[in-house]
């Protein structure tokens, strides 16, 4: 059984308050911040893990980012993934979803021979939980994003999937596309063990020639979607501050429930 | 003949056999959207068994048109089977813009005929407005909300976006609105075998007075702890409100559960009142809560964002003004 799972390199979310907007480029200054795997993304290769330690097979990486995200992958090879693959050319850069699952479809056929590609339901920064099913759709395959549970049971696979207040319960045949959710398991901590072994493993770096991919296909230019203005949430409240003794203070929270005609 | 369907769509989505509120919602939105091009007629997409029942409330809450897809295979939703019909209708009626409600059906579903178009699409707008040169500005939070940025959608159509539930206000019902039902067929379904299979699906409906219909949200935060959260839902219930949460307290397990979690992996709500206790105002969270009427914020720590959103704020202990307050309600109610 061999299976890909697709992580997204993001900028560490507990870092996202010093994200600022460059004043003069406009664009977003997000020095110093650190790279981590996108959270949601280990549970998928976590999953990845389960089943390559019931089946056997092979559990591969596959990543669109800059080079200089090799240190970051390293540490999802560290967790018992076998190899990966990072797909990186300056013509990816700018990339929307439509562009990043193409990019990435291209990765995954060239590896070929694959029987179940995982990947985070979203990602921290943009979130929008679009590359899952756009992977499945330009890979020809069934797909299902938000799995909450997933067993296998050859040839047959049972899912999971949220909805709200619930689930919808699928049977399928790999291969087949799945976004996992957080819910599904708890990824495993990386042992200094698992750390020494992800040295020795290989990291394949894949460039636009490589995947055969036409530059005005990929990154900004091959994207439906352009980034427009960037701005900072304004809110204009008062922000009026009420102050003196808890029992002052709620005497005050009452008058403006009453006012606001919630309370009587 | 019906008319030639107007630029601007909204697809339907059903719950439980009625329309969706989010569905309501957008509908609200794409009249605003649609006035403002050329092609003021909104229209609104409906695919079921026997969905037509349903059109009556699109055209009551805005829908000048619906396009209607009655066919059994269509009974329940599925991804494939959905959304080959509607590539076949947005191919041959050839829309501007359509709107689909971001829910985990409506997030999957509009990526993939995005994808099958490809076309562009933007995920959980918080705003929309038509601009002369840019065509449908698209506002979304990203990193968690910290920034808003407006995604574009210059060439390739249709633009398409999904807004989650709550994030525009409802069109008041008006049952005397008219409006034209076009019937289409869903014959692109014919010998297509769907790879998956639905076995069962289970929704359990929460018991409890759901965010988007309270008029006071009551919200703990982290600053509230386990041992205080009951509370937040007795205030609660001397208001008549629900009780929301946070990120934080949601994986602490204070909670009733993730219905209850407001931000952008959560709900999105505006009630009359939002009172908040203990909440740092991540801006995950913000982005759920801007737009509620009058904004109150109990939080120990002054340089809390929370309170830059807010209308009044206390800087307290959440812990400390939980039990004042409720006692004072009671004695204000003569309880």
């Amino acid at each position: 059984m061999n299976i890909a799972v697709c992580v997204k390199p993001v900028p560490d979310p507990g870092h996202y308050n010093r994200i600022n907007i460059n004043p003069e480029t406009k664009l977003l200054d997000r020095k110093g911040i650190p790279v981590i795997i996108n959270p949601v993304d280990k549970n998928a290769i976590e999953a990845a893990l389960q089943l390559k330690e019931q089946c056997g097979g092979k559990v591969v990486l596959v990543s669109m980012a800059p080079p200089d995200t090799v240190e970051t992958l390293k540490e999802a090879l560290a967790m018992g993934v076998d190899e990966a693959y990072l797909l990186s050319d300056r013509a990816f850069a700018g990339s929307d979803t439509l562009a990043t699952a193409k990019i990435l479809a291209a990765g995954l056929k060239k590896i070929g021979q694959l029987d179940l590609i995982l990947t985070g339901s979203e990602s921290a920064d943009s979130g929008t939980s679009h590359v899952p099913s756009q992977l499945g759709e330009l890979l020809g395959l069934p797909h299902l994003n938000h799995i909450t549970e997933l067993s296998l049971e050859l040839p047959v696979i049972k899912m999971k999937a949220k909805i709200e207040n619930g689930y919808v319960e699928y049977e399928g045949r790999l291969p087949m596309v799945l976004g996992v959710a957080r819910e599904i398991n708890t990824p495993r901590y990386t042992t200094l063990m698992g750390v020494v072994m992800a040295q020795n493993k290989p990291i394949t770096i894949w460039g636009l020639n490589d995947l055969g991919l036409d530059p005005a296909g990929t990154g900004l230019s091959g994207s439906p979607t352009q980034p427009g203005d960037l701005h900072f949430p304004r809110h204009g409240r008062k922000s009026e501050i009420l102050k003196g003794e808890p029992e002052a203070i709620a005497g005050k929270i009452i008058a403006i429930l009453r006012s606001a005609g919630v309370l009587a | 003949m019906p008319e030639k369907p107007g630029s601007v769509w909204v697809i339907a989505e059903k719950s439980r056999d009625k329309i969706a509120e989010v569905s309501l919602e957008l509908l609200g939105k794409a009249r605003e959207i649609a006035a403002q091009t050329g092609s003021p007629l909104t229209t609104a997409v409906l695919l079921g068994k026997d969905a037509g029942l349903l059109a009556a409330e699109l055209i009551a809450h805005g829908a000048d048109q619906v396009i209607l897809v009655e066919d059994p295979r269509l009974e329940s939703y599925q991804n494939d089977t959905y959304a080959l019909v509607l590539e076949e209708l947005i191919k041959k009626h050839r829309p501007e813009i359509i709107l689909f409600g971001a829910s985990y059906r409506g997030s999957e579903l509009s990526a993939t005929v995005a994808a099958r178009l490809q076309t562009g699409l933007s995920a959980h707008c918080i705003d929309l407005k038509v601009d002369d040169r840019k065509g449908l500005v698209q506002v979304v939070p990203a990193f968690g909300g910290m920034v808003y940025s407006e995604i574009l959608c210059p060439e390739a159509r249709p633009q398409m976006a999904s807004v989650k539930p709550g994030v525009f206000p409802k069109p008041e019902r008006d049952a005397t609105r008219t409006g034209t039902v076009l019937k289409e067929s869903a014959t692109v379904l014919d010998g297509y075998q769907s790879p998956l299979k639905v076995v069962g699906v289970v929704q359990q409906q929460p018991s409890d007075l759901p965010l988007e219909k309270a008029e006071t949200i009551v919200v703990g935060g982290w600053g509230v702890g386990p041992d205080m959260w009951d509370y937040l839902e007795q205030i609660a219930g001397e208001l008549g409100g629900a009780v929301g949460c946070t990120r934080p307290a949601l994986d602490e397990g204070w909670t009733r559960g993730e219905h209850t979690m407001i931000g952008t992996s959560g709900k999105t709500v505006r009630p009359r009142v939002y009172m908040g206790f203990g909440v740092s105002g991540s801006a995950h969270h913000v982005v759920g809560m801007k737009d509620s009427g009058i904004i109150i914020n109990v939080n120990i720590d002054p340089e809390a964002p929370v309170f830059q959103v807010s209308d009044y704020g206390v800087i307290a202990d959440a812990r400390v003004i939980l039990p004042v307050l409720l006692e004072k309600i009671r004695e204000h109610k003569g309880v």
